[in-house]
C-alpha cells in the first residue's frame, strides 16, 4: 500500500471552496472583489465630496479635474459613481443573505418532512414565486418616506427567497432517498443532525449558486427601483444617479459621461456574480466543462463529434501500441 | 440472474387470484393495476387548487395592503376628492378600508362580493372613471407588445441554445457569455441607451408612446403602421436583454441530455443528425425549459413595468407607476390584481402545455 | 445467545392511483446469533421490505419484530438500544456513504452515538476497526470517492461493527462489486460473523453465495416464503416449484461448454456450484 499522507486542516478547507478554483469563478470573484474595496474605501478614494456643488462647472465632458465630468450642478460623477458603490453591495449581499436564509429553512425542510407540512411549505414557496414581485414592491415602497436601507434589502430579501426554496427543496428530496442518509437515520442519528450534518455539506453548491444569483437580482432590483424613483432619491446608489441623469435629459442631450458610467457598473458586476454562477454550474456538472473540451479535441483530429459513423483510417498513424 | 418468470405455485401457497405478469407490473408484490388515460387530471386537478389557492392570496394581500398604509392618508386621498357619487365613495371605502365601523372579516366580506362585481372602484386620476375601464384600455397594449416580445425570445433563444448545444466545442459557444452579458445589463439601462442611439441621434424610431400624438386607435394600415414604429424599439430591447436567459437554460439541458444513451442509440441506428437534434435531445430538453418559462412569467411582468417607464408604453405598467405616484390607492390595487391574474392565467396555459408535452404525468401506476 | 423473531409480518403499501400493494404477506423466521439466514429471491420479491422493517425505516402494517421476547419500542430509549443491536450493511457501496465527509467520519459517527468507547479512545478504535475490515488506517482520512468499491464496501460493514451489534442485515452486498473480489468481501463477512458471534441476515439473488455463506436459506417469492430449510437442503433438493426454477436458471459453465462443443443446440444449463457434492466450500 502507498503511503498517502492524510489532508491538512489547509487542503480541507482548499477543497471546500473548490467550486470556486477554476478560471471564470476566479475572474468573476476578482472583479467583484473590486467592487467591494471600492465601496469600504469610498471616502478615500473619491476626489470630492458627491454632493460638492460647483456651479461654474456643469454638465462638464471629462476632464483632468473631473474624470467622469460633472453633472447639471457641477458634482463629480466620479465621486458619485464610487459612493454609489456602497448601497448597492450592502443592500445586495444583506437582501440576498435574507434570501438565502429563509430559502435554506424553508427548502430544506419541506424537501425533507413528508406530509402535509411539506406540502403547506411548498405551497407557500408557489404563491411567492408566482405572485409578481415588483408591482408589489412599488406598491410596498410607496407606503414608505425614507425607508433605511436595511428596510429596502429585507422587503427584496423577503421577496426573493422563493425560487431558491424551490430549488433547494427538489434537492433535499432526492437527498432523502439516498442509501447514506438511510444508514443515517438507521443509525439512530438525531433528525437535527441529519440535517446539518450530513445533507447541508451536499446542497452546499446550490446554495452558494442560489445565494449568487439572489445578489444579482437584489443589485438589479435595487437600481430598477431607485430608477423608477420608487425609492426615495436621497439614498445613493448607482440607480438614483441614472434616475437624476435621465429626468435632467441627460440622454437626449448626449451627455454619456454621466449615464455610462453608471450602467456600465451595474452590468460589470452583473458579469462578475454571472462568471462565479457559471463556474458553479461547472463544478456541480462536469459535462458543461467537458462537452466543449471533448468536441474541441475531436475536431483537430478531424472528427465530428455528431458524427455516428467514423471513417476507418486506411493509412497507419505514428502511435506506438 | 436471468429474467425468469416463474409459475405461479400450486398448492403450498395460493397467491392471490389476479393473473398477473410480473415483469409487466415491475415488481412481484400482488395487486397492481395499472391506470390508463390521456388526460392527465390529477396533475392538472392539483395544479387548479394550487392557483386557486394563490388567487385567493394575492387578492388577500390586495386587501390588506391598504389597510397597513397610515389611515389618514387614505381619507385625506378622500377628502381631497369632494365631487365622488356616494355609490363610488362607498365602493372605494369597502374597497380602502375606511369602514371603521364594521369589523374586518365583515369589511373582507365586502370586499369580495365589490370585487365578484367587477367593481374596482373609480380613479381619481383619470377623471372618475371606473377602474375597470382604465385598466380594460391599457391592458391591450402590455399584452399585445410583452406577450409578442417575450414568445419570439423564447422562441428564438429556446432554438439557439439547442443548436449551440449541439454544435458544442465550436465558435457558436461564444454566444453564450455574449447572450448573458446583454442579460446582466439592467433593463432600463438598455432601453435608454437605444433611445440614446436611435432615437436621440439616428433619428430611426421614435422617443416613446404606442402611436404618433393626436391619433387616435383604429384599424387603419397608417395606425397599424404607427404601431409597429413605435413598438419596435421596446420590442426588440425586450427580445435582446431576455434572450440570453432562455439560450444559457437550453444549452445547458441540451448538454445533459445529448449524453444520454437514447441519443447514442438513435445515432448508432443511423437515424439522420436533424432528427436526432430536434425530435430527440430538443424535445427532451425543452420540458425544463417551458417549466422555467411558467416561473419567469412573473419576473417578465416586472420588466414591463420598467420598459413602459422609459418608453412611456401606454400599459398597465406605465398606469401603475403613475398611480403610485399620484396615490391613487383605488387604481393601484385594482391594477395589481389585474396583473396577478394575468400572471396566474399565463401559468395555467403553460401548466397545460407542459401536461400534455411530458408522459409522465399521465402515468397513474405504481 | 440473542433471538430475532420476525413474526407473520404483513406490509401493504398504498399507492397513489394503483390502489394497494402487499409487499410482503405473513412472513415469520427467526435468527439466532452465531448464525447465517440467505434471503433469496427474485427482484420484488420483498427482500428490500424485510430490511427495512429490521432497521425501523418502515412498519410492519401488521405482525410484529421481537427481540429477545419482547416488541421492539417505536421511540425513545428502548428503540435507541435496539438499533444499536442491529446493523445494516447497504447494496451499493457508493450511495451508502456521504460523498462530503471522511471515512473517520463514518465509522466515528456509532461510535459516538451509541457511546461505545469514551471520546479519548476513539481513534483507537477507529483504527482497530478498520484493521478488522483489513483496511490500513491511511484509508481514514480519505473521502468515499478515493476509495474503490471493495474499499468501501469494507468501511460500510466496519461501520456497521462499530456499535458492537448482535445482528447484521446484509442487503446484497457483493452485487455491486467485481465479481472477482467478491469472495474476499464475503469471507471477512464469514469470518467476522464468527468471531463476533453475530446473527447475519444475508439477502441475494444469487443462489451459489447464499449456500456457501448461510446456514439456513429461505426462499421468498411475491412476499412469501415458498421454501426454508438448511442450505444444502434448500439447494440440492428443492421441493417448490419456484426454487427449482431459481436453481435451474442458474448458469454453469462446464455443462454450457460441454454441450455447446458437442452438439448444435444448447440444453438448459443447470447449476454447478449450487449442484455437486454436498458441504460445499464453506
Amino acid at each position: 500500500m502507498t503511503i498517502v499522507t492524510p489532508p491538512t486542516p489547509r487542503t480541507r478547507l482548499g477543497s471546500a471552496f473548490a467550486m470556486f478554483r477554476n478560471r471564470k469563478s476566479i475572474a468573476g470573484l476578482l472583479i467583484l472583489g473590486f467592487f467591494v474595496l471600492v465601496a469600504i474605501f469610498a471616502d478615500v478614494l473619491a476626489p470630492y465630496s458627491p454632493t460638492k456643488v460647483d456651479p461654474t462647472a456643469r454638465f462638464q465632458a471629462p476632464s483632468p479635474a473631473h474624470w467622469l465630468g460633472t453633472t447639471h450642478i457641477g458634482e463629480d460623477v466620479l465621486s458619485q459613481v464610487i459612493h454609489g458603490t456602497r448601497g448597492v453591495i450592502v443592500v445586495g449581499f444583506l437582501a440576498a443573505i435574507i434570501a438565502t436564509l429563509i430559502a435554506i429553512v424553508v427548502g430544506v425542510i419541506s424537501g425533507y418532512l413528508n406530509g402535509w407540512r411539506s406540502e403547506g411549505l411548498s405551497a407557500l414557496t408557489n404563491v411567492f414565486l408566482v405572485i409578481p414581485g415588483l408591482p408589489l414592491i412599488i406598491i410596498v415602497a410607496s407606503m414608505f418616506e425614507d425607508p433605511p436601507l436595511w428596510v429596502i434589502a429585507a422587503v427584496l430579501g423577503l421577496i426573493g427567497w422563493a425560487w431558491g426554496a424551490r430549488v433547494l427543496r427538489a434537492q433535499t428530496m432526492s437527498l432523502r432517498n439516498r442509501d447514506f442518509i438511510q444508514a443515517a437515520r438507521a443509525n439512530g442519528e438525531p433528525l437535527r443532525r441529519i440535517i446539518a450534518v450530513e445533507m447541508l455539506p451536499n446542497l452546499m453548491a446550490l446554495i452558494a449558486a442560489s445565494f449568487v444569483g439572489t445578489v444579482t437580482a437584489a443589485i438589479l432590483g435595487l437600481t430598477t427601483l431607485s430608477y423608477i424613483g420608487v425609492i426615495p432619491v436621497t439614498t445613493y446608489n448607482w440607480g438614483t444617479i441614472l434616475n437624476w441623469a435621465s429626468a435632467q435629459g441627460a440622454f437626449r442631450q448626449n451627455q454619456w459621461w454621466w449615464y455610462l458610467p453608471p450602467g456600465l457598473c451595474i452590468a460589470a458586476i452583473g458579469v462578475a456574480l454571472s462568471l462565479i454562477n457559471f463556474g458553479i454550474d461547472e463544478y456541480v456538472n462536469p459535462r458543461l466543462r467537458s462537452a466543449g473540451e471533448r468536441a474541441r479535441a475531436m475536431k483537430k483530429k478531424g472528427l465530428n463529434i455528431n458524427d455516428a459513423v467514423t471513417a476507418v483510417r486506411t493509412t497507419p498513424t505514428n502511435e506506438t501500441r | 440472474m436471468t429474467a425468469l418468470q416463474p409459475t405461479l405455485p400450486t398448492a403450498d401457497s395460493t397467491p392471490p387470484t389476479d393473473d398477473i405478469d410480473a415483469l409487466e407490473v415491475g415488481t412481484t408484490a400482488t395487486t397492481a393495476s395499472k391506470g390508463r388515460s390521456r388526460i392527465p387530471w390529477r396533475f392538472l386537478g392539483g395544479r387548479a387548487l394550487f392557483y386557486l389557492f394563490t388567487l385567493w392570496a394575492a387578492v388577500t394581500i390586495n386587501f390588506i395592503l391598504p389597510r397597513m398604509m397610515k389611515g389618514d392618508a387614505v381619507t385625506a386621498y378622500l377628502a381631497r376628492n369632494r365631487n365622488i357619487s356616494p355609490e363610488a365613495a362607498d365602493g372605494l371605502r369597502a374597497l380602502l378600508g375606511l369602514d371603521t365601523d364594521k369589523s374586518l372579516f365583515e369589511q373582507y366580506i365586502d370586499y369580495w362580493s365589490h370585487l365578484i362585481r367587477g367593481d374596482l372602484g373609480v380613479s381619481l386620476l383619470h377623471g372618475l372613471r371606473p377602474v375597470t375601464e382604465v385598466i380594460s384600455q391599457s391592458l391591450p397594449w402590455t399584452i399585445g407588445l410583452v406577450g409578442f416580445a417575450t414568445i419570439v425570445s423564447f422562441v428564438i433563444g429556446t432554438i439557439g441554445g439547442a443548436i449551440v448545444g449541439w454544435r458544442r466545442g465550436s465558435r457558436l459557444d461564444a454566444l453564450i457569455p455574449i447572450t448573458t452579458f446583454l442579460s446582466t445589463i439592467p433593463y432600463f439601462w438598455l432601453g435608454l441607451l437605444a433611445i440614446a442611439v436611435f432615437s436621440v441621434n439616428l433619428r430611426w424610431f421614435p422617443i416613446g408612446k404606442a402611436y404618433g400624438v393626436g391619433m387616435s386607435p383604429e384599424l387603419t394600415l397608417e395606425f397599424v403602421g404607427q404601431v409597429i414604429h413605435h413598438g419596435f424599439l421596446p420590442a426588440v430591447t425586450i427580445i435582446i436583454a431576455s434572450l440570453g436567459g432562455w439560450m444559457l437554460g437550453m444549452r445547458n439541458m441540451m448538454l445533459t441530455v445529448l449524453d444520454e444513451d437514447y441519443i447514442m442509440v438513435a445515432q448508432a441506428k443511423g437515424m439522420p443528425n436533424r432528427r436526432v437534434l430536434w425530435r430527440y435531445a430538443a424535445r427532451n430538453a425543452v420540458l425544463p425549459q417551458i417549466q422555467s418559462f411558467a416561473l419567469s412569467i412573473g419576473f417578465i411582468v416586472g420588466g414591463t413595468i420598467v420598459m413602459e417607464m422609459v418608453f412611456s408604453y401606454p400599459g398597465v405598467g406605465k398606469l401603475l407607476l403613475d398611480a403610485t405616484n399620484a396615490k391613487d390607492y383605488a387604481l393601484m390595487q385594482g391594477v395589481f390584481l389585474v396583473i396577478t391574474l394575468s400572471v396566474l392565467i399565463a401559468n395555467v396555459l403553460a401548466d397545460v402545455a407542459y401536461a400534455f408535452l411530458d408522459p409522465r404525468t399521465r402515468q397513474t401506476g405504481a | 445467545m440473542s433471538l430475532l423473531e420476525f413474526d407473520s409480518v404483513t406490509k401493504v403499501y398504498s399507492v397513489r392511483g394503483a390502489g394497494q400493494i402487499k409487499a410482503l404477506d405473513d412472513v415469520s423466521f427467526t435468527l439466532e446469533s452465531g448464525q447465517t439466514i440467505g434471503l433469496v429471491g427474485q427482484s420484488g420479491s420483498g427482500k428490500s421490505t424485510i430490511a427495512k422493517i429490521l432497521t425501523q425505516l418502515e412498519t410492519p402494517s401488521s405482525g410484529e419484530v421481537r427481540l429477545d421476547g419482547s416488541a421492539i419500542p417505536r421511540r425513545g430509549r428502548g428503540l435507541r438500544s435496539y438499533r444499536q443491536q442491529l446493523r445494516m450493511v447497504f447494496q451499493d457501496p457508493f450511495a451508502s456513504l456521504n460523498p462530503y465527509h471522511s471515512v473517520r467520519h463514518h465509522v466515528e459517527r456509532p461510535l459516538r452515538l451509541d457511546h461505545v468507547v469514551p471520546a479519548v479512545q476513539l481513534d483507537g478504535e477507529v483504527r482497530r476497526l478498520l484493521g478488522r475490515v483489513r483496511l490500513p488506517e491511511s484509508v481514514a482520512d480519505r473521502r468515499p470517492h478515493e476509495l474503490s468499491g471493495g474499499q468501501r464496501q469494507r468501511v460500510a460493514i466496519a461501520r456497521a461493527l462499530a456499535s458492537r451489534p448482535k445482528f447484521l442485515v446484509a442487503d446484497e452486498p457483493v452485487s455491486m462489486l467485481d465479481v472477482s473480489i467478491r469472495l474476499g468481501v464475503l469471507n471477512l463477512l464469514a469470518e467476522l460473523q464468527r468471531d463476533e458471534g453475530l446473527g447475519v441476515l444475508y439477502i441475494t439473488h444469487d443462489l451459489a453465495t447464499a449456500r456457501h455463506f448461510s446456514n439456513e436459506i429461505i426462499v421468498l417469492n411475491q412476499g412469501r416464503i415458498v421454501e426454508s430449510g438448511t442450505a444444502d437442503d434448500v439447494i440440492l433438493r428443492p421441493t417448490h416449484p419456484y426454487t427449482q426454477e431459481l436453481r435451474a436458471a442458474s448458469p454453469d459453465p462446464e455443462k454450457f461448454f460441454a454441450s455447446a462443443s458437442g452438439s448444435g443446440t444448447v440444453s438448459a444449463p443447470a447449476t454447478a456450484a449450487v449442484s455437486g457434492t454436498e458441504g460445499g466450500t464453506r
